[in-house]
């Protein structure tokens, strides 16, 4: 058998290329392949199976448009933690096609990107940064010389599954804000038979977005996602039941105006028109630029960006949340912050109600936000 | 030898899509085309919106600036509403601004431009004691050892075993136009790796007063982050440690890595120190505010403008004798398309008339670009690093003065050199440098005014619009990593009524105007341009690359009608 060496593993190397550098003929590789069928319990029949899954260890290839956007993605990308982005690069994936980093411009890259589809086809991952403007025939966004409608749809066809990273590509985000001047959609909207997995924000987090990578080859497959397609690791609890100013809710203590005493204490940003209590999303966990800080931590209101249409339904920025699940509309967040602390019993059951927004507000004549957008139903769906 | 046409689309390593076609003829381009390919129409979406709201709307314009146009918006708003921001709020902006030049600039030169200049390839087969040598020679930096990089050569080694070259597929490797030792192209490779962790380092000072990064959080009034040194959950000492450690590093990996890294590259292509030049005007509005932001004495880098190369003279900047033309850009003017128009009086009626994609040439096309054509008393005009670096060493600026003599003197190259593409690139680390040293200052200044028992970060005087005039409007100015910006905004009823948008990237992608005038990129390109082989256009991507193209900035404002609104008021 095989034995370990010292001989150091190169990250990216396939196991085959790794045993040639150790000078392993094929017989010894098929026959370490036998050996480990038998280990794992399912038969030597299995041995050609195992064999060529080794073989085809190498870094996936990534595929990365950018469509209509504006680069902040692929920024919040190079920000990640772990694995670092230089790690990912060289080590992880083998990233084939990205406009913001590749050495090579023009023909030489649309070349290389053809041969890196054509050479994975259906097994390369394909990421999309940015929207995909239909009105004037596309026009608006060509890319080569080509529309960002027809380049996606290739890309698309021999993708293993689509990665739409961040609000443009989810949903078309603030170009699809009212009225929408270019008719700008998200992936889903384009590409009806692939998966496509949201990864909501503007931008997401970078560390959620290579960390839906790691699953993806870790696992080998797609993470669990919610109704609108956001992976359920990141995606699953809402920031305003993970918000480490959450007892201040629920004591009723509230920043008032921005720099008054109780933002100098850190208090509840609710009344100044945080969102958090409407946003899935894994700030509060995950945090930002290795876990310096987050946008509530730092004392602003969420914006609510992981939620499609944000930029209409979430606006005012500083506007209150109007009402809250199991209190009248009319009841404001400090009275239900105040009626907590006062009576355990009653809290205990409000507790509860109050984490649960049942409706979001809807700005008046938007007509991108579907009919049925309640929170639980969306998201449980 | 024929004329041979040329198409480059997509331009990579830039923020946006742009397409560049030019002519060449026996190795030197002779005209150039320069088309932006995406439209957004950002600036409609703003009407009718709470102005409070505007700064997060127009950020996302661009998430590589990511916090130029929330400060022009802010500042905009806040010349609106007569608000102005405590000190606090001005230096935590300052420092906010500061850090993003550092990051972007650093970013820009490792990540964006260096491959115009460095064959990852060659540094395969340099001797890393022969590189380390050099390393130590140009600076203390600890990790330009023998063994670092020979740590790097081996990764990269392996890398290129696997055959799967990733990002570095399609590089134009060994090309004539290469000129590094592979030691130095070995030197260069570390520190690109290097870059990529100091920076996701360095800006988390906006995660600590804005919450994240890219697009920080910003505030009407001031800054959200509160100043406690009481307190957890706000700016307090241990908050204040972490940012001085952040600076201390961004400082030290400037002036020990990314600016003895320049001019070391620099020396081996001295050559493009007379190519690229172009458009002779230079166009400056003016950043870091050390006062009020309406305070023009108190900027550290100055406002002005420079005309036709003569540092002699500074000139006044009037927005007045700004005008727009649309001959080359698919819009139509109500009066007819062939005269600039006076962004008072400007208007914007997108109109296609390209051919259908996929498209094969635009340069037979009269209307080629997204991009409409601003000009300066009807001349076309450079912003960005050169243009500051310019305006303030005309301006007598002790600090740019000095490190200008600095370069020009390691470089053994005479003033005349800085118009040019090496020029635009040299600017840019110069003021990097500059503004690396200014951070412990801002950061000094807030703690002292902590010290003294001043936390305040907004005033909360006009928040509530109930206390707004029925109608307002307000310019705000931000000199961005890329060039001058403006804001613009109109406010009626408690609403946004008209916002608008003037950005680097349109004034330096512009295309040409009814004059014949081509915009600064075209310019270049143009201006004593190699390119060895068309099939492989490095010598293109570098002067482009010297301009840091913004393209997503280029965008065009729509009213609700579908006209242009833009208004300037003179200051």
């Amino acid at each position: 058998m095989i034995m370990p060496s010292a001989h150091q593993w190169v990250e990216g190397e396939t196991l085959v290329q790794h045993f040639e550098s150790r000078g392993i003929s094929r017989r010894e590789f098929m026959e370490f392949c036998g050996e480990m069928a038998v280990i794992l319990g399912i038969g030597s029949a299995a041995t050609p199976r195992i064999a060529e899954a080794f073989e085809a260890a190498k870094r996936p290839s990534v595929i990365w448009l950018q469509l209509q956007e504006c680069t902040g993605c692929v920024e919040s990308v190079l920000r990640t933690e772990s694995p670092t982005i230089g790690d990912l690069l060289l080590d992880v994936i083998s990233l084939d096609y990205q406009h913001t980093l590749m050495a090579g411009a023009g023909a030489a890259v649309e070349k290389a990107k053809q041969a890196a589809m054509s050479a994975n086809k259906g097994k390369y991952l394909l990421v999309v940064t940015g929207s995909v403007p239909l009105k004037e025939d596309g026009m608006y966004t060509v890319i080569g010389g080509r529309t960002a409608k027809t380049v996606l749809e290739e890309a698309a066809s021999g993708a293993a599954a689509i990665l739409a990273l961040g609000a443009c590509a989810h949903w078309g985000s603030v170009q699809a804000a009212r009225p929408n001047p270019t008719g700008a959609v998200g992936v889903r909207d384009v590409i009806k038979n692939k998966p496509i997995l949201n990864i909501a924000g503007c931008p997401p987090i970078g560390d959620v977005v290579t960390a839906t990578v790691v699953h993806y080859l870790t696992f080998g497959r797609l993470p669990a996602v919610d109704g609108e397609g956001r992976p359920l690791f990141a995606y699953g609890k809402r920031i305003h039941d993970q918000c480490s100013r959450r007892a201040h809710f629920d004591a009723g203590q509230f920043v008032e105006t921005f720099d008054d005493e109780g933002a100098r204490k850190g208090w509840c940003l609710y009344e100044v028109g945080c969102k958090g209590p409407a946003t899935f999303s894994p700030c509060p966990i995950f945090m930002w630029n290795d876990r310096t800080s987050w946008p509530i931590g730092a004392g602003h209101p969420c914006l609510g960006c992981t939620e499609p249409h944000f930029w209409d339904t979430m606006t005012p920025f500083y506007g209150r949340l109007p009402d809250v699940g199991g209190f009248p509309v009319e009841e404001r967040a400090d009275t239900i912050g105040l009626a907590l602390a006062i009576g355990a019993a009653a809290g205990v059951a409000a507790h509860g109600a109050a984490t649960v927004f049942t409706q979001i507000r809807r700005r008046r004549s938007t007509n991108q936000v579907p009919e049925s957008t309640s929170e639980e139903e969306s998201h449980n769906g | 030898m024929a004329k041979t046409k040329v198409v480059v689309d997509p331009i990579t390593r830039i923020e946006g899509h742009l397409r560049i076609e030019a002519q060449s003829e026996n190795g030197k381009i002779s005209k150039a085309w320069a088309t932006s390919t995406q439209f957004r129409g950002i600036e409609t979406i703003m009407q009718g919106r709470d102005p409070r709201d505007a700064w997060a709307f127009v950020q996302r314009i661009c998430g590589v600036c990511t916090t130029v146009h929330a400060v022009a918006s802010c500042r905009a708003v806040e010349d609106a509403l007569d608000i102005k921001i405590p000190a606090n709020a001005n230096t935590i902006r300052n420092l906010v601004t500061g850090m993003q030049f550092i990051q972007d600039h650093v970013i820009h030169f490792y990540h964006l431009h260096a491959l115009d200049w460095v064959d990852v390839v060659s540094a395969l087969s340099a001797d890393p004691a022969a590189a380390a040598k050099i390393g130590q020679s140009i600076s203390p930096w600890p990790n330009n050892g023998e063994s670092e990089l020979r740590a790097v050569q081996t990764r990269l080694k392996k890398f290129v075993g696997t055959g799967q070259l990733g990002i570095f597929a399609g590089g134009y490797w060994g090309h004539p136009a290469y000129k590094l030792p592979p030691e130095v192209n070995l030197l260069a490779v570390s520190h690109y790796l290097e870059a990529l962790d100091w920076q996701r380092n360095v800006i988390r000072l906006h995660t600590v007063f804005g919450g994240k990064n890219p697009h920080p959080n910003f505030l009407v009034g001031g800054m959200a982050s509160a100043i406690n040194v009481d307190s957890t959950a706000t700016i307090n000492a241990e908050r204040i440690a972490d940012l001085a450690g952040m600076i201390k590093h961004a400082r030290e990996f400037v002036e020990q890595v990314y600016w003895p890294d320049l001019v070391a590259i620099a020396g081996f292509y001295k050559d493009w120190g007379a190519i690229g030049g172009g458009v002779p005007n230079f166009l400056a509005c003016g950043e870091f505010p050390e006062a009020d932001v309406r305070d023009l004495d108190k900027l550290y880098f100055p406002r002005g403008i420079i005309l036709d190369k003569d540092l002699t003279k500074v000139h006044e900047y009037d927005q007045k004798k700004v005008e727009e033309y649309i001959h080359s850009s698919w819009y139509e003017y109500a009066g007819g398309g062939e005269t600039g128009l006076h962004p008072y009086k400007g208007e914007t009626t997108p109109k296609y008339t390209g051919p259908k994609a996929p498209w094969t040439y635009l340069q037979d096309e009269t209307k080629y670009s997204w991009m409409k054509s601003p000009r300066y008393e009807g001349k076309a005009m450079q912003v960005g690093p050169l243009a500051r670096m310019l305006v303030a060493y005309g301006s007598g600026h002790k600090d740019v003065r000095e490190l200008v003599g600095e370069a020009l003197g390691k470089l053994n190259v005479g003033p005349g050199a800085l118009f040019s593409t090496l020029g635009r690139t040299a600017a840019r680390g110069i003021e990097t440098v500059l503004i690396a040293r200014k951070m412990e200052t801002w950061l000094g200044e807030l703690n002292g005014r902590i010290s003294n028992g001043d936390t305040a970060t907004f005033t909360k005087r006009r928040w509530e619009p109930s206390s707004w005039p029925k109608k307002a409007e307000g310019y705000g100015y931000t000199d961005a990593p890329r060039g001058a910006l403006g804001h613009w905004v109109q406010i009626e009823n408690e609403k946004i009524s008209r916002y608008q948008c003037v950005v680097p990237s349109t004034w330096n992608c512009s295309p040409r105007d009814a004059k014949g005038q081509e915009g600064p990129y075209e310019a270049s390109l143009a201006d004593n341009h190699p390119l060895v082989d068309p099939e492989r256009p490095l010598e293109i991507l570098r002067t482009i690359h010297s301009f840091d193209p913004c393209m997503a900035c280029g965008v065009h404002v729509l009213d609700a009608q579908g006209r242009e609104v833009v208004e300037v008021k003179v200051q």
